[in-house]
């Protein structure tokens, strides 16, 4: 159980004995998603950062601009026209070898959309935050997976964060892990709009010494540059485009593999323990909730009151969604007897929502197949409530009692 | 101005390339690298250069050259820019890079207007070089904002009703001019030594520079591949695309023109104008030569030079 590993080491900062260095307890701070965010990437020691304003992800930026304003970081800030020149201009950065950094939400990621191909394509291992927010129309500035989820397929590593805390830690876990040789490729941190970007929290925060060893000056496969002159970007016709395209999923594949070991090195810094999935209570649970961001924390709550009356229940919250663990996430439910799974995006029209849609792509690989359903909710930042979670769970239990799924989506929490 | 022999005869844009022969923007890409001073990164937008010099696993280019996308070469040369500017600052580069932004028309007037506009204001040391053959030939001869009045291309077609593109050319070096930058230049690949030079400026300007340079696409122009030149030449002679330099927002007249050569010249070896020639249409040659006319003057007036009565 890492949740219950993580409160301890919370309870009692134990002074960590590192690699000829002792390190003093943590410093705290109060600091919201945003601002936990914009102070990694000043600590990270990012060469250039690239960004617009949007809703909710401003104060980020607004953050960083501080930071280069007052001489704190001696980071290029490219204060672009829109979010496609802001891709644009991080690729231009991150392929002479630079550590780049951006951040965006929404119509902006949108926006982004073409300009994430070729960051991934060119193996550019940009860190880009994403304060998440529903796409127009009608227009709205809250928090929902619309915005990543229409740009699943881009090929960027997307770690979904629960509070403030782990949007800190994986922005620097984020950037080792798309820098590693062996991957070079982009990664998005994604953070609930508001409910993580605006939530103020006490941080524990690395000291700028710890940062500095645990994330070196990024060492680039290859770089850009006069002297030794290399044409990046090139026109590839039938013949080639399918390799480029192969090699891209062969990083991608990795990418779990040094994300562990990066964890664990970052675990030894910082005393978070973080990986690939969460797992809480799922020991002998017979119904889980499996969720990504802010409402995995919904989700424990309500299985501890559940706990207390006996329902044996579970929750799953996945950090990385892509690539998607899909062994992970089979030893972790396949011995259930359902499972809810929550989108907080639309797929209009398609069998499931987005997570679901993968969920169900995965059981095969389960002996003992769980019934599962999607149940769909905080759309347009609508509240997912304690209410709303035991409905799922009731719902899960029905199915365990009964092995029937009435509906392969439950809209919970809208107006019918 | 620059003289042919002083040029290097080092050439960083390598035969072999799969651009047609009489190929314009070609000619203006081999003439743009010999002003290259030293350490030089290309970033190049989508279109017909992009595509016919890098056909993997080849490569025209020596120098770097690095292509993202249509609309965004003028992004791109911003973070190549501010990268390279913070490695030499923490100490990672000794030498600096001067970086050379690629776009045809389309990918300048049309479709990335945008990033150019936010990289000229934000001040960004990097040259843009818009090479400009009046559509979007890569794709098939679509017309762009930078097509001539009257010119047919496959989405201006000339047609029984009307007679080609109906609209105007924007004027590109007035749009870069008025975000207040050091140098805006127009250039023709018919005037080789004039181009290389105001290269060389824009390059030596500390900040963003633009070069305009004409450059003639024998497919899409319809007309003879060794003709090239010579209507690179035409085009200045007649005043359609005059050359001169904006410097500190001051206009200055490159090349005099005494006696203008009337745009019918330069328009016959044309196919794209073919059908201005046909009896009922014939009035729009006189249409586009009065708005020459006008052009030529106003900006004669704007270089401080007398106006001229009447051209062509």
């Amino acid at each position: 159980m890492f949740y219950k590993r993580r409160e301890e080491y919370n309870e009692v900062i134990i002074p960590y004995q590192g690699e000829g260095i002792t390190v003093r307890p943590q410093e705290l701070a109060g600091m919201g998603g945003n601002e936990a965010v914009a102070y990694a990437a000043k600590q990270a020691n990012v060469d250039v950062v690239a960004a617009y304003p949007i809703t909710p992800q401003t104060i980020m930026v607004e953050r960083f601009s501080e930071y280069v304003a007052n001489g704190e970081v001696d980071t290029e800030f490219v204060c672009v026209e829109s979010e496609h020149s802001a891709m644009s201009a991080c690729v231009g950065a991150s392929v002479t070898g630079a550590r780049v950094m951006t951040s965006t939400a929404s119509q902006g990621l949108a926006l982004m959309h073409e300009v994430l191909y070729v960051a991934s394509s060119l193996r550019c291992p940009i860190v880009m935050m994403v304060a998440n927010r529903a796409l127009s129309a009608p227009i709205n500035i809250h928090g929902d997976h619309s915005d990543m989820m229409g740009s699943r397929d881009c090929g960027w590593i997307q770690i979904y964060v629960e509070n403030p805390q782990e949007a800190y830690d994986w922005t620097l876990q984020a950037l080792k892990i798309a820098e590693d040789p062996e991957i070079s490729l982009p990664a998005s941190v994604n953070l609930d709009g508001f409910t993580v970007s605006h939530a103020m929290e006490d941080l524990n925060l690395l000291s700028d010494g710890q940062v500095k060893e645990f994330l070196p000056p990024r060492k680039p496969v290859f770089k850009v540059e006069p002297e030794n002159p290399n044409t990046v970007g090139a026109f590839a016709m039938p013949d080639y485009y399918y390799e480029v395209k192969r090699l891209q999923e062969e990083a991608m594949r990795k990418v779990p593999e040094v994300l562990v070991k990066v964890t664990k090195e970052y675990e030894k810094t910082s005393q978070r323990k973080y990986g690939i999935i969460e797992t809480f209570d799922m020991d002998d649970a017979e119904t889980a909730i499996l969720s990504m961001g802010s409402t995995a924390g919904t989700v424990r709550s309500v299985v501890r009151q559940l706990r207390e009356k006996g329902r044996k229940v579970g929750a799953v919250k996945l950090w990385l969604y892509r690539p998607f663990p899909s062994e992970e996430l089979t030893s972790a439910i396949c011995d259930l007897k359902a499972l809810a799974v929550i989108d907080r995006a639309m797929s209009f029209g398609a069998p499931y929502g987005p997570l679901c849609s993968d969920v169900a792509s995965i059981l095969q690989d389960c002996e003992s197949k769980p019934k599962i359903f999607n149940a769909m909710c905080g759309l347009g930042g609508r509240d997912i409530s304690s209410d709303d979670i035991r409905i799922m769970f009731d719902e899960a239990d029905q199915i365990a009692r009964t092995g029937v799924v009435r509906d392969r989506i439950k809209f919970v929490g809208v107006r019918e | 101005m620059v003289a042919l022999r002083e040029l290097s005869t080092e050439e960083l844009y390598a035969p072999g390339h799969r651009l047609c022969a009489g190929c314009g923007p070609s000619i203006s890409m081999r003439m743009m690298t010999k002003a290259f001073r030293g350490p030089t990164v290309i970033t190049n937008a989508t279109g017909c250069v992009e595509v016919s010099t890098t056909i993997y696993p080849y490569t025209a280019w020596r120098v770097p050259w690095v292509h993202s996308l249509f609309e965004n070469t003028a992004a791109t040369a911003s973070g190549l820019e501010a990268a390279y500017k913070v490695l030499q600052r923490k100490g990672y580069r000794k030498t600096k890079v001067d970086i050379i932004a690629v776009g045809g028309d389309g990918g300048t007037f049309d479709i990335g207007i945008q990033a150019l506009s936010g990289a000229l204001e934000r001040g960004h040391d990097f040259v843009y070089v818009c090479y400009d053959n009046e559509a979007y030939m890569n794709t098939g001869i679509q017309r762009s904002g930078a097509t001539p009045t009257g010119a047919a291309t496959t989405t201006s077609p000339a047609g029984k009703v009307i007679p080609g593109k109906q609209e105007r050319k924007k004027n590109l070096a007035a749009i870069c001019a008025a975000h207040d930058i050091e140098y805006v230049a127009t250039a023709s690949i018919g005037f080789p030594g004039d181009y290389i030079d105001k290269m060389k400026r824009a390059i030596e300007v500390e900040g963003p520079a633009v070069v305009h340079v004409f450059a003639p696409c024998p497919l899409g122009w319809r007309s003879n591949p060794a003709d090239s030149i010579k209507l690179a030449k035409l085009g200045v002679q007649t005043c359609m695309f005059p050359l001169y330099e904006i410097i500190n927002g001051k206009y200055k007249l490159t090349m005099k023109i005494g006696k203008p050569i009337p745009v019918s010249e330069y328009m016959k070896l044309q196919g794209r104008f073919r059908h201005l020639f046909k009896p009922e249409f014939q009035s729009r040659i006189e249409m586009i030569q009065q708005q020459v006319n006008n052009d030529w003057n106003r900006l004669l007036e704007r270089c401080g030079e007398k106006t001229q009565a009447t051209t062509g």
